[in-house]
């Protein structure tokens, strides 16, 4: 019999507590197969964030730091200048990373941290029940902008990847989607990328991941999948936006 | 080694190196800036790391990643820079990682003054950040104690598994003594086998949280934080004490204050006056138990601080009533006299207050 397919390694065998039809689990599973094909999970060090992946320690097979709220990215440096030969991770989401952690992931992306961090983009604020995120779009509704978000009120959402392409430090940036097989694919060739290039002390890396949030968005897993591919990816286009031999 | 002269700030890098120290992470702010500028010049010549952080939120941060990650490591601030870090000195306290930090204390509230000052005694040895959790907190009183205890610190750090704060003010951090670097009594450091180093493929994955979701676990978690605070007030309680078994007043002060109490009692002791002194040099735990020394029939205790009146709290819990006591402070960056710490305790002896 031919193994086809088994649960990775880079993940411990527990149930998680992510909610039906949402894609952390899947964006999970990319991380850790990505630290194992590698080779790197046993020298791996990760830091969880505040948000729906608060657990994410529970999670991920291999040491773990759980950082206070946006703050990942400079426990991460703390880690990384203390064992530079070690790989260093951060998973973050659109409010941890994008609203209170703004100025940790922008200066660490500036020093050129060698650390990579997965960025989960579902345009709302999951683990505190449907708050406005920094990346919810325009007339989208959230608990805390019940009429959907106004422009004039508190601007357009944030595209992270954009800006951060424009930081020297920054040496890989891409943005993925895990909507459907094909963009599944190309996300965990994407996160594979940018690991190496943590690996090879090239600089920071950052993917950022469209994801969805049923629970709060109010629809069904295949609905949630749709609306991200007609609403977010017009506004958050794929692709990658930077590589080392471009970034000089 | 012989006596070196140097500025309070310098001296605080040169123990921290001493104490195997190789990890700094800071942002600059008066009057404790030359403390990460000698950390910048210095910790690279002995294979250390300084990182100017963004902001000391992100300093606290790092320091939080590097001593989960098994480093000796310390940050610096001072009053404001402090506040800012409460955030990640409740998450250190939390996940029970040891590191250093130190406040070089200015005048507040608020953006305040660059003036020595030491209001920041509540914020210290109350907590300052969120849940019931406590840091060691010295308060030396001239150069080469700050030395000693920074030293000695690293150590009760890795021991307890807990931060410790090094709290001094502007005028410890600006003046200039001779110190020597002693080696200090050797303590039974635990392994750090909790630290993230990388599995290597031969153990279980560590990991460095504060979050217990089931309150039976976070109560649990708080139990055991306590039993730990309860051994610290036990074993490491350090006070200096002076003529308190026949003083007829007794002065409690603490840091550069103290020393200002110390030449008040030298003049006082002159004209026949008995005063006596109690210098706690742990603000926490705070050294309660001295208190029970003092002569039954001392006329009253006078606090003095550079404050609105913070220590006096505790030395009213450590007299439980027995004495009055009384409250001398200057505020804002002022510092108080010798003549007006003498004027007050001759009041106390003439029955006038």
């Amino acid at each position: 019999m031919t193994i086809v397919f088994e649960r990775t390694r880079g993940l411990t065998d527990v149930e998680t507590h992510y909610c039906p039809g949402c894609t952390h689990g899947i964006i999970h599973r990319l991380v850790g197969e990505a630290m194992v094909e590698l080779g790197v999970l046993e020298k791996a060090i990760g830091v969880a964030p505040v948000g729906c992946s608060v657990f994410a320690y529970n999670y991920f097979n291999c040491d773990m730091h759980e950082a206070a709220h946006g703050r990942a990215p400079a426990v991460a440096t703390g880690i990384k200048r203390v064992h530079p030969d070690k790989f260093v991770f951060t998973y973050q989401g659109d409010g941890d990373l994008a609203s209170i952690g703004m100025a940790e992931i922008v200066h660490a992306a500036h020093r050129g941290e060698r650390i990579s961090t997965i960025f989960v983009n579902n345009a709302i604020y999951g683990m505190t029940g449907g708050q406005m995120a920094p990346t919810t779009l325009v007339g989208q509704k959230a608990t805390t902008a019940p009429g959907g978000r106004s422009e004039e009120h508190c601007g357009r959402p944030i595209r992270i990847s954009e800006m951060l392409a424009t930081i020297h430090g920054a040496k890989f940036v891409e943005r993925v989607a895990v909507n459907t097989p094909a963009n599944i694919r190309k996300a965990k060739k994407a996160i594979i990328e940018c690991f190496k290039v943590q690996l090879e002390g090239k600089g920071f890396g950052i993917v950022e991941v469209l994801s969805t949030c049923p629970t709060n968005w109010g629809m069904t897993a295949p609905e949630a999948m749709k609306w991200l591919e007609d609403n977010m990816i017009p506004y958050y286009p794929l692709g990658n936006l930077k590589r080392p031999e471009e970034a000089e | 080694m012989a006596k070196v002269l140097m500025k309070g700030n310098e001296a605080i890098g040169a123990a921290a190196i001493q104490a195997g120290c190789r990890y700094f992470f800071g942002y600059p702010i008066t009057p404790q800036s030359e403390l990460p500028e000698y950390m910048a010049r210095e910790l690279p010549k002995v294979g250390g790391v300084f990182l100017q952080a963004e902001s000391e939120i992100a300093a606290i941060n790092m320091v939080y990643g590097a001593a989960g990650a098994g480093a000796r490591v310390m940050t610096s601030s001072s009053s404001p820079g402090i506040s800012l870090k409460q955030e990640g000195i409740s998450y250190l306290a939390g996940a029970e990682l040891p590191c250093l930090i130190v406040n070089i204390m200015r005048g507040g509230p608020g953006l305040g003054s660059i003036q020595p000052s030491q209001t920041d005694y509540f914020q210290a040895t109350r907590g300052g950040g969120n849940g019931d959790y406590r840091l060691v907190v010295y308060a030396p009183a001239n150069i080469q104690e700050m030395v000693d205890l920074i030293i000695e610190g690293f150590d009760v750090a890795d021991q307890y598994r807990n931060p410790v704060m090094i709290l001094g003010d502007g005028m410890i951090g600006q003046m200039m003594e001779p110190v020597e670097f002693k080696t200090p009594k050797k303590r039974e450091l635990p392994e750090k086998d909790w630290a993230t180093t990388g599995t290597g493929g031969k153990r279980k994955p560590n990991i460095i949280n504060s979050l217990y979701i089931a309150p039976e676990d976070l109560e649990a978690h708080n139990i055991r934080l306590q039993a730990k605070y309860q051994k610290i007030r036990e074993k490491e309680v350090k006070v200096e004490s002076y003529k308190i078994e026949d003083a007829d007043v007794v002065i409690s002060a603490y840091g550069t204050t103290s020393r200002i109490a110390k030449t008040a009692i030298a003049k006082l002791e002159k004209e026949g006056y008995k005063v006596g002194l109690i210098r706690p040099i742990t603000l926490w735990p705070y050294p309660y138990d001295e208190f029970k020394k003092i002569n039954p029939n001392c006329k009253g205790i006078l606090t003095v601080e550079m404050n609105a009146g913070q220590m006096v709290d505790d030395v009213k819990i450590a007299v439980e009533g027995k004495f009055p006591v009384h409250f001398y402070g200057r505020m804002g960056g002022m510092v108080p006299t010798p003549e007006a710490i003498i004027e007050k305790v001759k009041k106390i002896c003439g029955g006038e207050i």
